[in-house]
């Protein structure tokens, strides 16, 4: 199961990383989806894997549960991520409606003179 | 009584809402509430440094639950010194933002301003690393809002551009959290320091990487050679109010550095303990030179400033990275001063730039008020490129007198030197092609009368200066207080037993 987490984790690390240096808004957006993804599973996996076994404290004295601080960790990072996510394409949809490109870098400053305050 | 503390968090978490929901079809009453609220958080942090004046560490569990497993606030000199310096910021600010109407130039300003002092307050004042992730968001996402305040292409380009970097920087912070918890089964700052030590030196790969990330996450916002990147285009395409509160952001950044490894990481932590000298302090004195030539290669007035800023935070950041106690106390002084002399500087360019066509660096017939704007730009450019009488001079005499030490000198010398130098040599140029040769150019014809600046516009930016001078004046006391500061950062078994032990009352 080892294999199994932490190969996930480096895919969807490696293709948010990929689509992140497209420099293209669509790509990003998507990019940062999948680093997000790749994050909550890395959190989880910081309180060890356990198969099987109650969340927290089903009984007292039972010892065998896992650790629920990451869950709270995971559920915290999930809400930020996906406001997140939210004003992101947000305002990558106002940027292109603006400026009608969806690239991400800004041109030399000297190709725009007019039209800034 | 204890609850305090946690004001500087509630009480503009409490107005935002108020203001975004009940007043947002009425300018005036949201101004008034703004402003209201934001005095009562001045009053706040001026309480809060008198608690935290006699050198106790004071700490507010939420939910009173015991430290390592519920969340704390905690306030020490360090935290209401931050908390103190944000709501003087953002009170001239915001009074600079009103005066000049650039609040009514997009909907929800108020609502955002008082969700960013949310953010940055908390910021400041939390003792745990996740709720400093959480907070980190609060104060973006209200940052966000407020870079793209007003609109504008450029302006949403390079609003895209910094969403896209610090939503990048929180997913490292997290995968940072995420290595740290893993490795010490904490996330309470005082526990961090209790456990770090204990980690036996075969398993500090781990820890160390997890340091290292921190590091990064922290440099982005600290903006710090190599991810300084973000901070020219945004804060020069940033309404100039947003920039001047902004000032306060990076240095967010910075306090993280300091607090989490000072504190956490301190000296003796396995993997950890040459961090600072091996990374830190080489790109601070790169970010110096990135900002001292962005001055001077500069086109546009606003981006001068922003390249200003990247430079003081090098300065800061050379100082901090020698963690000893007078180079902190002086990275301390520099910090409180490079804020204002920023914030002042976007507000003077705020004034200079509506009153002209464009901000480019070049001249063109003078406005109105030609003379008091020259001698603004003047007395806040001394003092960012760090020219007597101002206290950019002190803090930066601190900076190099704290760097005395035989591997560092060279380097921090002749980078602080020559920074401070090609940034007198980018203001004297920015301000003689928009002031002085200006005065030689024939008004053109036919021009509408520009508008002249009323006091309430030039107020802010006047009590901006003022306060850099009184902190020249009062250079002794305020050293001699951050002297203080200092060694109760530095005290970390001091920290880990307020926070930790069971001897004060919740």
């Amino acid at each position: 199961m080892e294999i199994l987490v932490a190969s996930t984790v480096a895919v969807l690390t490696a293709g948010g990383v990929y689509l992140l240096l497209r420099l293209r808004t669509f790509p990003i957006i998507l990019g940062l989806a999948l680093l997000s993804y790749a994050v909550n599973v890395f959190l989880f996996a910081s309180g060890r894997l356990a198969i099987d076994q109650s969340p927290i404290l089903s009984k007292y004295g039972d010892a065998s549960y896992s650790d629920p601080l990451p869950q709270a960790l995971v559920l915290t990072a999930i809400v930020i991520s996906f406001g997140m996510t939210a004003v992101l394409v947000m305002i990558g949809l106002g940027a292109y409606l603006e400026s009608e490109t969806d690239r991400i870098d800004i041109e030399d400053e000297d190709t725009r003179e007019e039209g800034q305050p | 009584m204890m609850h305090w503390i946690i004001l500087p968090v509630v009480l503009p978490a409490m107005l935002a809402p108020i203001i975004a929901f009940v007043m947002r079809h009425d300018i005036t009453l949201a101004r008034t509430a703004s402003v209201a609220g934001t005095v009562v958080l001045v009053g706040i942090a001026l309480v809060l440094t008198g608690m935290a004046a006699d050198g106790t560490t004071h700490v507010y569990r939420l939910g009173d639950w015991p430290a390592p497993f519920g969340i704390v606030l905690v306030l020490d000199r360090l935290s209401a010194l931050m908390v103190l310096l944000t709501s003087v910021l953002a009170l001239m600010v915001l009074l600079h933002a009103i005066a000049t109407g650039w609040d009514a130039r997009g909907r929800h300003f108020h609502a955002l301003f008082q969700f960013q002092l949310m953010g940055i307050s908390g910021a400041f004042l939390t003792g745990d690393v996740f709720n400093l992730f959480v907070f980190f968001e609060v104060l973006l996402i209200a940052s966000y809002g407020l870079m793209i305040h007003s609109g504008g292409k450029a302006r949403m380009r390079a609003g895209l551009q910094y969403v896209v970097m610090n939503l990048a920087g929180s997913t490292l912070f997290l995968f940072a959290l995420g290595t740290l918890y893993a490795t010490t089964g904490t996330l309470n700052i005082a526990d961090l320091a209790l456990r770090i030590p204990q980690i036996p030196a075969e398993e500090a790969a781990l820890v160390r990487v997890a340091a290292i990330l921190l590091m990064i996450v922290f440099a982005v916002k600290a903006a710090l050679f190599p991810v300084q990147f973000w901070l020219p285009a945004t804060y020069a395409n940033a309404p100039a109010p947003v920039a001047a509160l902004f000032a306060i952001m990076t240095k967010v950044g910075a306090y993280a550095i300091l607090r989490v490894h000072t504190t956490a990481f301190g000296p003796g932590s396995p993997g950890t303990a040459d961090l600072a000298a091996t990374w830190l302090f080489p790109a601070a004195i790169v970010t110096i030179a990135v900002g001292a030539i962005g001055v001077l290669g500069a086109r546009r007035l606003m981006p001068l400033i922003a390249f200003s800023v990247v430079g003081s935070m090098g300065t800061l950041l050379v100082a901090v990275a020698v963690f000893s106690t007078t180079a902190t106390s002086a990275a301390l002084y520099y910090m409180v001063h490079s804020t204002f002399a920023a914030a002042c500087l976007f507000l003077i360019a705020d004034l200079v730039v509506t009153r002209r066509e464009a901000d480019s660096l070049t001249p063109a017939p003078a406005t109105v008020q030609n003379g008091l704007f020259a001698a603004l730009f003047f007395g806040a450019a001394i003092a960012m490129a760090g020219m007597p009488p101002l206290s950019g001079f002190l803090g930066k005499l601190l900076v190099l007198d704290a760097l005395r030490d035989p591997g560092v000198i060279g380097w921090a010398w002749t980078a602080i030197l020559a920074g401070s130098l090609l940034t007198i040599v980018g203001f004297a140029r920015a301000g003689s092609a928009l002031f002085w040769k200006s005065t030689a150019l024939p008004a053109p014809d036919g021009a509408a009368p520009a508008t002249r600046a009323t006091p309430m516009e030039i107020a802010p930016t006047l009590a901006m200066l003022l306060t850099l001078g009184a902190l020249a004046v009062f250079a002794g006391p305020v050293s001699a207080y951050l002297q203080d500061t200092t060694t109760q950062l530095f005290d970390r078994a001091g920290y880990i037993s307020a926070v930790l032990g069971t001897g004060e009352e919740g």
